[in-house]
């Protein structure tokens, strides 16, 4: 990838070391250990069931349906809250895990026995991918971490995982292996920074969903479904 | 809309307010709903003075550091092939901005939620180039609606109107036909919105938080129109006051749970959406091309000064929905974009004591600001000291307080004036004492008995009780004055 232009960097910096006044740093510079460690505190010690019900309870105040599956079950759940919102065009990103669970092969029965059209992100169709994902019901992705506390589902997107599915269809549907539940946001934030330590280029976008779009703008009055999704459903699969 | 909104004179701003009475009414009520959701929030994570102490160091650490961790943030930002400006003033940024829209000969441009962009007045310079601007946070939309009306809060812009007001705008702006339903008008907006999300050039973004280990912008939302400007248009920029940054994912955490938290009670927000550098060769979809623009604008000057923890705001209205006196003004009366506490306290160190001279008395100095501040900025302390700095140094106080302050400075500067006056101020009160207070005090004393009495001062003097005080019936103070 091409570097990026840095335009009229030195003289800002050099302002802002001299009004705190001292020269320039650098290099050198170390982030403290925190005195303060309160976050990794927060639901430490539960298990991971114990997770998956505080996931489950946090669903109510995210205004987003939860459903539990087996492996085995996962397909029947799918379709089930396919047809519960009456989607008739769906979009998933292009992703190994769609097969793995055992959902792609059962897509042409969705089409021929629940006339439910299945699209997959295709990355050399972007143009065509971002207008169908425009018209779809519902966009389906995994989660990569999942975040108990707030509900919230984190999606690295790139390649066929594209942003546009969590987004542009008026329902959102997320898969959450049981495997990626963490306690936290910290969880989650560690891991990133243990990646770009480590020297790994992270997404060009990661993205935290917790439930669907809302507003409060008009009077205070909360109204769920703005820009992004109306609707959202997260379907917990045990994985193992 | 630059930083100053509404009339120049602060007396008539605080008037239109306390005459409005559906805006106090809306603010009342929301300040309500915000102030419980913050301290449910805070109760039910526990340890909230833990996280504010957190908070407090980041900020601090971040803020003695601040050219290593931006010069980190841009060389990260560069590596993954997006552009940085580093931008003194709000024309040094304007003007890079319109050169990046001039090149891509932009039309259209989707805008989602930035203070900083209202600060320098984007809108207005990109509208004089003949560019479609549209604002998308449905707060904001409204407002630019209703012929670029200014944001009354920070968090929710259009808080000061209600829901008939917005259905007559949509009506008599855009042919909105249905009812004055929260729901309705929203679906509304959406369907205006998305068409222009779909066919817009350029997108632009604040910045809550940029990350400086790997160049990444975190934007925190609830609506998605964040999410759509950073997806849709080729081009993005994002503007960021120099402020908005923490080293680490870590440090992010830690900022974004105490700002939603803060913010509007919520866990996180539907949206944590964490951007670095445009998209990949690999990726479908996202902007191919990527602008960081870093705001100064006044802020450097704050910094080394006893101001320096202003630097700290997170931006997310705490202050301003606890205040007493935001509740009865409103928003538009501070005349800044940045009102309440945090307002009072920023508004002059940004654009000087000149204009804003009346902001830090916008105050009753209760502490509830400093209380309620996720980061621990001493609000109302700053408030006392920009009064003195405008009582000593800047000479630009009202007449009867400065009078009443050079007297005290020049009596209590002299050890024989100021036993003096001591002594005399129990007789000298006697002309307006009644049932035991004074009820109308004299020159400086007018404007606190207007409304309320005073004590009497003591007929022994600290001092002298001091001096004669015993202990254990054996005289103590035997030095002399």
């Amino acid at each position: 990838m091409q570097t990026g232009e840095i335009k009229n960097r030195e003289t800002f910096l050099d302002k802002v070391a001299g009004q705190l006044g001292r020269n320039r740093r650098k290099d050198n510079v170390i982030r403290p250990r925190w005195k303060h460690q309160v976050q990794w505190k927060v639901l430490a010690d539960l298990t991971e069931n114990e997770l998956v019900d505080v996931l489950e309870k946090q669903c109510e105040v995210i205004h987003t349906d939860f459903i539990r599956a087996t492996e085995k079950e996962l397909e029947a759940k799918v379709l089930q809250v396919l047809q519960a919102y009456g989607v008739k065009t769906a979009m998933t990103w292009d992703d190994p895990r769609f097969s793995s669970f055992g959902l792609t092969n059962k897509y042409v029965d969705w089409k021929n026995n629940n006339d439910i059209d299945v699209f997959k992100w295709d990355i050399e169709n972007p143009v065509q991918s971002r207008r169908l994902a425009e018209q779809a019901d519902a966009g389906i992705t995994f989660s990569d971490i999942t975040l108990a506390e707030s509900g919230t589902v984190v999606l690295f997107s790139s390649g066929g995982k594209g942003r546009s599915v969590s987004l542009l269809p008026s329902t959102y549907i997320a898969i959450i292996p049981k495997s990626s539940l963490v306690p936290r946001m910290s969880q989650a934030a560690r891991e990133i920074h243990q990646q770009i330590e480590s020297g790994e280029q992270i997404s060009s976008c990661i993205n935290f969903i917790s439930g669907p779009s809302n507003s409060a703008d008009i009077e205070m009055n909360l109204v769920v479904g703005v820009h992004g999704p109306i609707k959202a459903a997260y379907i917990v699969v045990e994985d193992r | 809309m630059p930083l100053h909104v509404g009339e120049k004179a602060f007396k008539s701003r605080v008037e239109k307010g306390l005459g409005n009475e559906f805006m106090r009414g809306a603010v009342r009520s929301a300040q309500g709903r915000l102030q419980d959701s913050r301290s449910n929030a805070a109760e039910e994570l526990g340890d909230w003075e833990e996280w504010r102490n957190l908070g407090q160091e980041i900020r601090q650490h971040t803020m003695e550091n601040l050219d290593f961790y931006l010069q980190q943030l841009s060389e990260k930002v560069a590596e993954r092939g997006g552009h940085v400006y580093f931008a003194e003033t709000a024309e040094d940024a304007n003007h890079y901005i319109s050169e990046v829209i001039e090149k891509k000969k932009a039309r259209k441009i989707a805008k989602s939620k930035s203070m900083v962009t209202e600060e320098i007045a984007l809108n207005d310079i990109l509208e004089d180039r003949g560019c479609d601007v549209i604002e998308t946070d449905l707060g904001e939309y409204i407002l630019q609606i209703d012929d670029h009306a200014p944001p009354s809060h920070i968090v929710a812009p259009a808080l000061h109107k209600n829901k008939e007001q917005i259905r007559d705008v949509f009506k008599e702006k855009l042919g909105y036909l249905h009812t004055d339903k929260p729901e309705e008008l929203t679906l509304f907006a959406r369907e205006q919105l998305r068409k222009e999300f779909l066919s817009a050039d350029v997108g632009i973004t604040g910045c809550n938080f940029a990350v400086a280990e790997s160049g990444t912008c975190a934007l925190v939302t609830n609506e998605g129109n964040a999410r759509m400007v950073s997806t849709l248009p080729k081009t993005q920029i994002t503007v960021m006051g120099m402020e908005r940054i923490v080293p680490t994912w870590e440090e992010l955490d830690v900022l974004v749970s105490l700002l939603t938290r803060a913010a509007v009670g919520q866990k996180l927000t539907s949206y944590v959406t964490a951007l670095t550098g445009p998209k990949e060769e690999s990726d479908g979809d996202g902007p191919e091309e990527f602008h960081l623009v870093v705001v100064d604008n006044g802020r450097s000057k704050i910094l080394g000064t006893e101001f320096q923890e202003a630097l700290h705001c997170i931006r997310c209205a705490a202050c301003i929905n606890v205040c007493p006196v935001y509740r009865h003004i409103g928003g538009h009366a501070y005349g800044s974009i940045y009102p309440g506490p945090i307002g009072a306290v920023l508004t002059p160190l940004l654009a000087g004591y000149e204009d804003y001279k009346e902001l830090p008395y916008a105050s009753s100095l209760c502490g509830a600001c400093t209380e309620v501040c996720p980061v621990k900025i001493p609000l109302h302390e700053y408030l006392i000291d920009h009064r003195r700095n405008i009582v000593e140094k800047e000479n630009k106080s009202n007449l009867s307080e400065k009078l009443m302050m050079q007297g005290f400075n020049k009596v209590a500067g002299s050890a024989g004036l100021f036993n003096i006056a001591t002594k005399m101020a129990p007789f000298l009160v006697t002309p307006f004492v009644r049932d035991g207070t004074i009820s109308k005090g004299p020159g400086p004393l007018k404007a606190w008995t207007g409304a309320r009495n005073l004590p009497l001062p003591q007929k022994e003097r600290f001092r002298d009780w001091f001096k004669h005080r015993t202990k254990g019936g054996q005289h103590i103070a035997n030095r002399g004055d």
